[in-house]
């Protein structure tokens, strides 16, 4: 360690997480991080700090201190209205000079990871991507311990970044757990900003296509999930009533996906959606570990699948062997006599 | 127009196996492909190149000697040109240090064949799997960025514009921006052709241009590699799959095969658990 590094280091402390948010709606992940750094905070003994870009999204910054964080950063400008790399990393780097945070946290998702390699550059620091696990070694080190699935899951790694801050990191949606918000929490919303101009800012965002099949696995409390032995789109459609009854999303299985039977939007595992509902239904998919890590963290995992040694039953709470066009109409018929249609 | 499209060697992952016995990877016999992705957006510079007049399309890959063949399978494509950027002094690079050598071939190839008015990258590669080198480019180049794209609407190097469709979690998004820019793409923006007769014809013979540090006189060498890599493995394990001791429903050992009573025997048991 140089002088000039070891300076660096102890200047920045603090774990500062970046809200996501679109037309001042959060993202859950942003939440789950700052549960995630509130524990890290805590740890360090340090303060736990929220960014929130965007327009006239002052509530999510006071969200952010009822879901954790003791500071809100609020870059509030008709600039940052809609993503764009260019202001948002732009802000995103001013703020993060200012204060100095030790660690840096972004959700993995489509804007995030568009995001956070583009500040981890302009600050010259290592980012840590797609991560499952965080930790932090307790002081003098301080340091974040970042563990990330490689070579399709085979493997965990944990990353380090020894000599440079912000140590950066993004984390997968729906492997942490946000802590319930607490309106009442105290915390300081402080507005920062200063000169984003749009003449400076070449992208127009035209457009936005919602997608009809679109479908909310990271937040939804139930999932009824089908793969291959679902056999078709009309099963699938079974699985759609059991899930409308149970309040829930349908999930699918890589070639469930690939079959072309459900949306790409489905699909729960390592190339897919990270799940941890409240109660997930698994119905004819055989339990590949890629299928796994994206739904082992459920809370209630129910398997129903007519070989009786298939490997999902290994992680199920509730085993039912059967054939699936007999044990779904069933589950549906029982959940409507309890439940109400 | 001049696109640049930077293809990364991989291990096929699927092939990849853990050794039971000492808990590590088993490199050995893998086969080394282009990343899934990087051929989508050779393909897809490839039909710039069939629509604009004058486009030259570039291919650079930073990599070991061998990724030669990853250049070639480009060239067999339709690519114009392959350079391979290649020394011991870029091994072990993070995507930090990735980027700034990617940049810097970039600069250079702008030098030999004319200003680049787009890069195109995977959305990111089957091995490393961060998706972090298309932002780090972007970054040290200034180039607009426009990640996870699934189509190119329209490119216009006269107009000096863009407008692409990004794929994202719930919808599509549509953005316009100015070139240069830089692109990730996804697999869906388009069908890999096979390579034509001439093209292989041509890639068997092709030779890639090979740049070692000694081309690139201005390169800052503190950035390069693993000395200009912050990130560093730490441990790697393998997890331990997790098992729950599940509850059988409907009948003994849960056997509902074949019989609707026992189907509605485990259905009654599930909502009184
Ligand atoms: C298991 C594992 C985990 C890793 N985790 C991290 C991490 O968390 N953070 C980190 O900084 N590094 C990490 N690395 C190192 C990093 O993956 C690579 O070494 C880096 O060179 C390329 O990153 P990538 O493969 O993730 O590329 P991505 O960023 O996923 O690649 C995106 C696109 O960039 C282009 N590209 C990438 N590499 C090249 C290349 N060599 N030549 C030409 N074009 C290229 C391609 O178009 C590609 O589709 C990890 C490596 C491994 C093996
Ligand atoms: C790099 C990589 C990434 C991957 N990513 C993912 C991912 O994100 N998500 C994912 O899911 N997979 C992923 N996979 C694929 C994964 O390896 C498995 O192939 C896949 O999960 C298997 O899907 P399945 O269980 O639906 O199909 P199968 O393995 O074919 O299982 C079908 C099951 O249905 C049962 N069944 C058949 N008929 C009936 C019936 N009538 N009633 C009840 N049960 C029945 C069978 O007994 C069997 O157990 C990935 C693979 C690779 C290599």
């Amino acid at each position: 360690e140089t002088p000039a590094e070891a300076q660096v280091l102890s200047e920045h402390e603090g774990i500062l997480v970046i809200v996501e948010q679109r037309l001042g709606q959060a993202r859950s992940v942003s939440w789950q991080l700052l549960g995630q750094g509130r524990r890290l905070a805590d740890k360090l003994g340090t303060k736990l700090m929220a960014l929130v870009l965007g327009y006239r999204v002052e509530p999510v910054a006071r969200e952010a201190i009822a879901y954790g964080a003791d500071v809100a950063y609020l870059w509030d400008d008709p600039v940052l209205e809609r993503y764009r790399t260019r202001p948002y990393s732009e802000a995103a780097v001013h703020v993060i000079r200012a204060e100095k945070p030790e660690i840096v946290l972004v959700g993995a998702t489509y804007t995030g990871r568009d995001l956070a390699g583009a500040v981890a550059t302009r600050l010259e620091t290592g980012l840590t991507a797609d991560c499952t696990l965080l930790d932090v070694e307790p002081p003098p080190t301080r340091l974040l311990q970042a563990s990330r699935p490689a070579f399709s899951e085979k493997l965990m790694a944990t990353i380090l970044c020894k000599k440079r801050r912000p140590q950066m990191a993004s984390a997968r949606p729906g492997v942490f757990e946000a802590l319930p918000p607490d309106p009442n929490r105290s915390g300081r919303v402080v507005r920062v900003g200063s000169t984003l101009r749009e003449e400076d800012v070449a992208a127009r965002v035209l457009d936005f296509i919602q997608d009809p099949d679109r479908v909310n696995l990271e937040d939804a409390t139930v999932i009824v999930a089908g793969g291959r032995g679902v056999g078709g789109p009309q099963g699938f459609q079974l699985l759609r009533q059991l899930a409308q009854v149970l309040g829930g999303e349908v999930g699918a299985s890589r070639p469930a996906v690939e079959a072309g039977w459900i949306d790409r939007a489905h699909q729960v595992g390592q190339t897919g959606q990270t799940v941890r509902p409240k109660l997930y239904i698994a119905c004819g998919i055989s339990g590949a570990v890629q299928h796994l890590v994206g739904m082992e963290g459920s809370q209630v995992i129910v398997a129903v699948n007519r070989e009786p040694d298939a490997p999902i039953f290994r992680v199920a709470d509730y085993r039912i062997v059967g054939d699936l066009h007999q044990v779904v109409p069933a589950l549906i018929a029982e959940a409507r006599r309890r439940l109400g249609p | 127009m001049h696109v640049v499209v930077c293809i990364k060697q991989v291990p096929d992952s699927r092939e990849i196996r853990i050794d039971p016995v000492s808990n590590t990877l088993i490199r050995e016999g893998v086969p080394a492909i282009v990343n899934i992705f990087d051929l989508h957006g050779v393909e897809e510079a490839v039909r710039i190149k069939e629509r604009i007049a004058c486009t030259r399309v570039t291919v650079l890959t930073m990599g070991p000697k061998s990724a030669r063949s990853a250049l070639q399978e480009c060239i067999s494509l339709g690519a114009d040109e392959g350079v391979l950027v290649s020394d011991r002094a870029f091994a072990g690079a993070d995507t930090l240090a990735t980027s700034y050598v990617l940049a810097e071939a970039i600069r250079m190839a702008a030098q030999v064949w004319g200003p680049v008015d787009l890069v195109i990258c995977g959305k990111q590669t089957l091995d490393g799997d961060t998706g972090q080198v298309g932002p780090g480019i972007a970054a040290r180049l200034d180039l607009e960025q426009l990640t996870y794209v699934e189509r190119i609407r329209s490119v216009d190097p006269d107009a000096g514009r863009i407008t692409v469709e990004r794929h994202l979690e719930d919808g599509v998004e549509v953005v316009e921006t100015s070139l240069p820019a830089l692109v990730t793409v996804v697999e869906g923006i388009n069908e890999v052709r096979r390579a034509s007769m001439p093209g292989m014809l041509r890639a068997v013979r092709y030779e890639p241009l090979v740049w070692t540090v000694a081309d690139f006189p201005e390169i800052d060498r503190s950035r390069l590699g693993l000395k200009g890599s912050p990130t560093v493995v730490g441990k790697a394990w393998v997890p331990e799959p997790i098992t729950r001791s599940g509850e059988a429903l409907g009948g003994p050992d849960g056997d509902g095969n074949g019989n609707d009573s026992a189907a509605q025997v485990a259905a009654a048991q599930l909502f009184d658990r």
